[in-house]
């Protein structure tokens, strides 16, 4: 299981994340949502250890991940970071073959084990047909996938994308989304992405934590957390969250913003009149 | 389906594999026949001409019917053409490197600071510090490389984070300001000390002897392979910072070494033959056009076509303007620039 303790993260300057506690349950798919800025994007550089903490710790299974060899670490826990760069020309076959890279040595360059998880990576992820073209000359959602298909070869329990699907248009959004699902659901996976759309946080997340200004505002069943009142506090919008009528979701329709910027004692108000 | 783009070796029942370029074998032998070719004519050519058969007998320790022929291939030639093969063959190797490292096509030891360093330092101590002992120049040159290089991956590395541009624009600042210094000593200098110092600055591999052979091969021998078993860690740099981080390289500690061995190879290599530019810069682009990106075929490429390179230079050196002789570095410098220009060009047009 991946939790923070008393994490705080920041580049130079003031703190983006102070003294943050949260957990990640294991085997479901957790959403970070949060406004521009909120330091979700941040929180999940410092999960994946990209970022080191000024203060606090990452826990995995009770160890702190800054003590963990980081080879060994890629071997638990993967990360997709926002728009990676192919290199010119590279294939979507040696892309997703790099995947592998933790588990080989020196003397251990390909193994039958990392022929197998190649070719496995390849099918979940449907880029059989592509895997011979170059990265840098596909569709955006097929260079999504080869990049998740990479992130796969890895084998780790966990896997953390940060807005897998932004730049995407309308049908690949929902590819990639359904493609994480199926990962989750068939593998057990434990999944955290940070998205950028609400609707994709409650239709595709099990757990989803709010953040503002470095701040948990809420975390829970999406259900538990996307009401009028979180939209109002973390987002400053008006909005009205209506049952999705195919699966019951709550589904959020911003009609616009709030007259004033929210504040914390906006939000505290809301959770008292909500209490 | 297809297969993977590599040969597998993989015996049974050990925990052992190793994966090879599918293309390697075959550029690898073609350039290899290419670079011994030119070497055989190359050393038939010069002010005593010998036929590229009798060049051939006289390595293998045949009779060939004039005894000056041991002398003029075995002793004076043959040292000289080895070294120009593995002065290339570092200068492209550590290229292939520098270019990996930095993700931008336009990197090479000369671009990057390294080799005016190493020219600074040499010339710097034989005109002004006039007596300084002529056989250290390539240790302090060795040196200049080393500390150019630092003062690089100081700049440009422990605050900046992942940015191959910032790189090159303080390695281009570096070499500006290393190059100015260079023509100022250079000015205030007396004319025989400059004449000495100016070998320095248009490398060549002019009058090398076995002993500058045998000092160099070990720089080759130990670098080399190093470079080529980073050739994984390469590729995963390649895929940006935060991709190699998240695949479990450790980026700082990997980054630093591998620059440390470029800079081995091409400080060695000025140390050697002065500053030959553009040998860097071009071996790997070919290479990559010949097997492609993985760096596990394209490093060791990239130091087989540095080797042919500069053998050829040396080779048209020594036969366009014969009896004159023109430096290798000169001749690469000509090669170099338009090349340069053309990829300049290129790289503009598709971005």
């Amino acid at each position: 299981m991946l939790a923070t303790d008393t994490l705080t993260l920041g580049y130079d300057g003031p703190n983006i994340l102070d003294q943050l506690s949260i957990t990640l349950p294991a085997g479901q798919i957790t959403a970070l949502i949060g406004p521009n800025g909120c330091g979700k994007s941040t929180l999940l550089r410092g999960l994946a250890r990209l970022i080191k903490p000024k203060h606090g710790a990452v826990v995995l299974d009770g160890h702190d991940v800054q003590r963990i060899p980081t080879r060994q670490l890629a071997t638990q826990l993967g990360i997709l970071p926002q728009n990676p760069v192919a290199p010119e020309g590279l294939t979507v076959r040696e892309l997703v073959a790099q995947g592998r890279y933790p588990h080989q040595r020196w003397f251990q360059q390909w193994s039958a084990a990392d022929e197998q998880a190649v070719r496995s990576a390849l099918e979940i992820t449907n880029m059989v047909e592509l895997a011979d073209r170059a990265v840098d000359a596909l569709s955006g959602g097929q260079r999504q996938r080869a990049w998740i298909a990479m992130t796969l070869a890895q084998e780790t329990d966990i896997i953390l994308l940060d807005e897998p699907t932004t730049f995407l248009d309308l049908a690949h959004q929902v590819e990639v989304l359904q493609l994480l699902e199926q990962l989750n659901r068939q593998s057990g996976r434990t999944i955290v992405m940070v998205v950028h759309d609400l609707n994709h946080a409650t239709r595709h997340a099990d757990h989803v934590i709010a953040l503002r200004a470095g701040v948990v505002q809420a975390a829970g069943s999406p259900r538990e957390v996307i009401t009028p009142s979180l939209l109002r506090a973390v987002f400053g919008i008006e909005a009205e969250v209506i049952p999705d009528p195919r699966s019951g979701v709550p589904l959020c329709i911003p009609y616009g913003l709030c007259a004033a910027e929210p504040t914390d004692t906006l939000y505290a108000d809301a959770v008292g009149s909500r209490a | 389906m297809k297969t993977f783009p590599w040969i597998t070796i993989r015996p049974k029942h050990v925990r052992f594999s190793l994966r090879i370029d599918r293309r390697l074998p075959r550029v690898g032998l073609l350039v290899g026949l290419l670079v011994l070719a030119i070497m055989i004519i190359n050393m038939g050519v010069g002010e005593y001409k010998i036929s590229p058969l009798d060049v051939v007998k006289t390595l293998l320790g045949m009779e060939t019917g004039d005894p000056q022929h041991v002398l003029i291939v075995r002793t004076l030639r043959l040292p000289r053409m080895l070294l120009s093969a593995l002065v290339g063959l570092a200068l492209g190797t550590s290229g292939a490197l520098l270019q990996g490292l930095t993700r931008n096509p336009l990197a090479d030891p000369s671009i990057m600071g390294i080799n005016t360093g190493a020219g600074l330092v040499a010339v710097v101590l034989t005109i002004l510090v006039r007596d300084f002992p002529a056989r250290w120049i390539p240790v302090a040159a060795f040196a200049g490389a080393l500390v150019a290089a630092g003062l690089m991956y100081v700049l440009a590395w422990r605050k900046g984070g992942d940015s191959p541009m910032r790189l090159i624009l303080i390695g281009v600042g570096l070499s500006a300001v290393g190059s100015a210094v260079t023509t100022l000593v250079i000015t205030i200098g007396n004319i025989y000390d400059v004449q000495r110092a100016m070998i320095w600055l248009t490398g060549s591999v002019y009058g090398r002897s076995w002993a500058d052979f045998w000092a160099f091969a070990p720089w080759v021998a130990i670098a080399v392979p190093l470079a080529w078993f980073q050739a994984r860690q390469l590729n995963s740099l390649h895929l940006g910072e935060d991709v190699a981080l998240g695949l479990g390289v450790s980026v700082g500690r990997q980054r630093a070494w591998i620059l440390l061995i470029a800079v081995a190879l091409a400080g060695a290599s000025v140390a050697v033959a002065g500053v030959i530019s553009f040998v860097g810069l071009i071996a790997p682009h070919v290479a990559r056009r010949l097997v492609g990106t993985d760096h596990t075929g394209l490093v060791p490429t990239a130091g087989m076509l540095g080797a042919l390179l500069l053998v050829a230079a040396d080779w048209i050196g020594r036969t366009i303007a014969a009896p004159n002789e023109i430096p290798c570095g000169l001749v690469t410098a000509v090669i170099g620039v338009p090349f340069f220009l053309t990829m300049l060009y290129q790289h503009a047009k598709t971005k």
